[in-house]
């Protein structure tokens, strides 16, 4: 069956996914380690911490410090996963994922909660909006999020199973879980959902459902879509925007700033190209509020009937 | 550990510093002040002190060492190309294109370094994560720490040391070169640190404060706290003297990092062969 016709009931939060998932890893290898940032419970990892008490640490309110003690445990040949909300996980221990993960390579993997607008009721304090564009500047980073509880588990045993740095982005908010548990999924590697010929559509995270249902909207109105799930940002899937180049017109979604996110890495590569036209659907360049997820995202443009219009504006 | 007589480690010491010398020289560019103030302690621990194996630096139950003051990589560069980590012709390319004697310490271009440092206040969390690791791996190993006085104004360090005794951790041993210069000027003229020893004991460290450059006190104290297991890090806090070893290069600020001309190199040379005042 075509996700295409799915019906979408079940949601699921996707940082559930990395916190079930990282305990069978836990477990599976004992170099496996968690860094907590004390906001266990709310990033899911205090099964974890019950569990695997000898591959767990908690440093407390310190981020930086944090980040500091993954890199050293990685030098001996641990993995560890530093958890916490992506607005400090990106910013708050910048720079020293800069100089003591990236610039030496070390195998630690950044997995954080509360990606994009997702922490709704939060605010803009703790809505990351820029963090993917941060990371992604990066050298030796990849960039990664799970469209859903599934795919994140995927996504997240992925990561430990290739060396290196990884960012690994969840949402707080529960999301529609669109695929199914054994469908598979390659780090660096585009998700084609759908394929089509009048216009393509690229999403990432909590925004490829919206690209779902618009494709279900623009498909029933004869218009042909080609849908991916752009799970990575970097290294991003080239070949694979390369061939939204035979269509020419693509829509990017993104719970991101459209600065610096999916969309400008796809724009990117279109301008590289020479030919092709992005229109970009993303956070507006500007902070969010405390507000219902739903309203966040429509008061960006994020939106199935935005991305429709959008799909006609640029077929016209 | 090895046998190593105090004669001995005090002719490295001034070995160390001639040669992180000559390599600052001839690049025209690094850091010599802080490198001499922590040359003493530094030829303790190479010479002496950790478990460590030239020809294997990856050895994983090897003693850690961990140069959070990262910008004195001269001196430790030194160590290395003494013991033949390197070959010792390696101190000529210091800073050059395609040298593993990068600027700052660099894991992944130089054998010997066990993790990149350069940026202030850093070092000692990645010193706690190896550590730590040791500690859950049941490994016997110890990390060693040198630590500048500016950079403990970093919050960071604070955090580390936090952790550091949350953890047990008596496989580690932190020094702090306690030599009361930064870049602008003295550390009292910039942000006072206080009393760094008790700073670090307040945190639950066991602490001890003693003269950088004696080398009789550096290596009894390393004797004392050898086979320690009682569950608390060490912190010892080392009174230095910036450019220590140069008459002209003693607590003077600009020579943080300046390189000698000619004259300077030359009289410089001829006063460390002489031996520490």
């Amino acid at each position: 069956m075509s996700l295409l016709e799915k019906d979408v009931v079940v949601k699921k939060a996707t940082r559930e996914g990395f916190g079930d998932e990282i305990v069978e890893l836990g477990k599976k290898n004992k170099d496996i380690y968690v860094v907590d940032i004390d906001i266990g419970k709310s990033c899911k990892t205090t099964k974890f911490m019950k569990d695997l008490p000898k591959q767990h640490v908690n440093v407390g309110i310190a981020e930086q410090n944090g980040a500091g003690l993954a890199a050293g445990l990685a030098t001996t040949g641990k993995i560890p996963f530093i958890s916490t909300y992506a607005v400090f996980g990106s910013l708050r221990m910048a720079e020293q994922i800069r100089q003591e993960v990236c610039y030496p390579n070390l195998n630690v993997k950044i997995a954080c909660s509360h990606g994009g607008l997702t922490p709704a009721n939060d605010g803009g304090s703790h809505q990351a909006i820029e963090d993917m564009g941060v990371l992604r500047s990066f050298p030796n980073m990849k960039v990664v999020m799970g469209a859903d509880y599934h795919s994140t588990r995927k996504l997240v045993a992925q990561a430990a199973e290739i060396y290196g740095p990884v960012y690994l982005r969840f949402t707080r908010d529960n999301i529609p879980v669109i695929y199914d548990e054994n469908e598979e999924f390659t780090i660096g590697k585009a998700k084609q959902i759908k394929d089509g010929s009048d216009i393509a559509i690229i999403a990432n995270g909590d925004t490829v459902y919206l690209g779902l249902e618009a494709a279900k909207q623009l498909e029933k109105e004869g218009i042909s879509v080609k849908l991916l799930d752009m799970h990575t940002i970097k290294p991003l899937d080239r070949e694979a925007v390369v061939e939204c180049l035979n269509i020419g017109k693509i829509i990017t979604v993104e719970d991101h700033n459209i600065i610096n996110g999916l969309g400008s890495a796809v724009s990117e590569v279109v301008a590289e190209e020479g030919k092709g036209i992005v229109r970009r659907i993303g956070i507006q360049d500007r902070f969010g509020e405390s507000a219902p997820y739903e309203k966040l995202l429509e008061l960006n443009g994020i939106t199935i009937e935005n991305i429709v219009s959008t799909a006609k504006e640029l077929l016209k | 550990m090895r046998n190593t007589s105090i004669e001995e480690l005090k002719q490295k010491a001034i070995e160390l510093r001639q040669t992180a010398l000559t390599m600052i020289y001839e690049a025209q560019s690094g850091h010599p002040g802080g490198s001499f103030s922590a040359a003493d302690v530094v030829s303790a621990l190479y010479f002496k002190e950790m478990n460590i194996d030239p020809a294997n630096p990856k050895w994983e139950d090897r003693d850690r060492f961990v140069l959070s003051k990262g910008h004195v990589c001269p001196i430790q560069y030194s160590a290395l190309a003494l013991l033949g980590y390197v070959p010792y012709e390696t101190i000529h390319t210091l800073r050059q294109y395609g040298s593993p004697f990068q600027g700052h310490p660099d894991m992944k271009k130089c054998p010997g370094i066990d993790i990149s440092t350069g940026s202030l206040g850093q070092g000692l969390s990645t010193a706690v994560g190896m550590a730590l690791a040791g500690k859950r791996d049941e490994k016997d190993y110890r990390v060693f720490a040198i630590l500048g006085d500016g950079e403990c104004q970093e919050g960071q360090i604070w955090e580390a040391a936090q952790t550091a005794v949350k953890y047990e951790l008596d496989n580690l041993v932190v020094f702090v070169d306690d030599n009361g210069l930064q870049i602008d000027g003295t550390t009292e003229e910039i942000m006072p640190n206080q009393d760094l020893e008790k700073k670090f004991a307040a945190f639950g460290f066991e602490t001890k404060r003693i003269d950088g450059h004696n080398m009789d006190e550096i290596a009894a104290t390393l004797d004392s706290i050898r086979g320690k297991k009682n569950g608390k890090p060490t912190c010892i806090v080392y009174d230095a003297l910036k450019g220590k070893g140069v008459s002209f290069m003693e607590n003077v600020v600009e020579w943080h990092g300046m390189a000698p001309n000619e004259e300077q190199y030359n009289q410089a040379m001829a006063e460390l062969a002489g031996g520490l005042k």
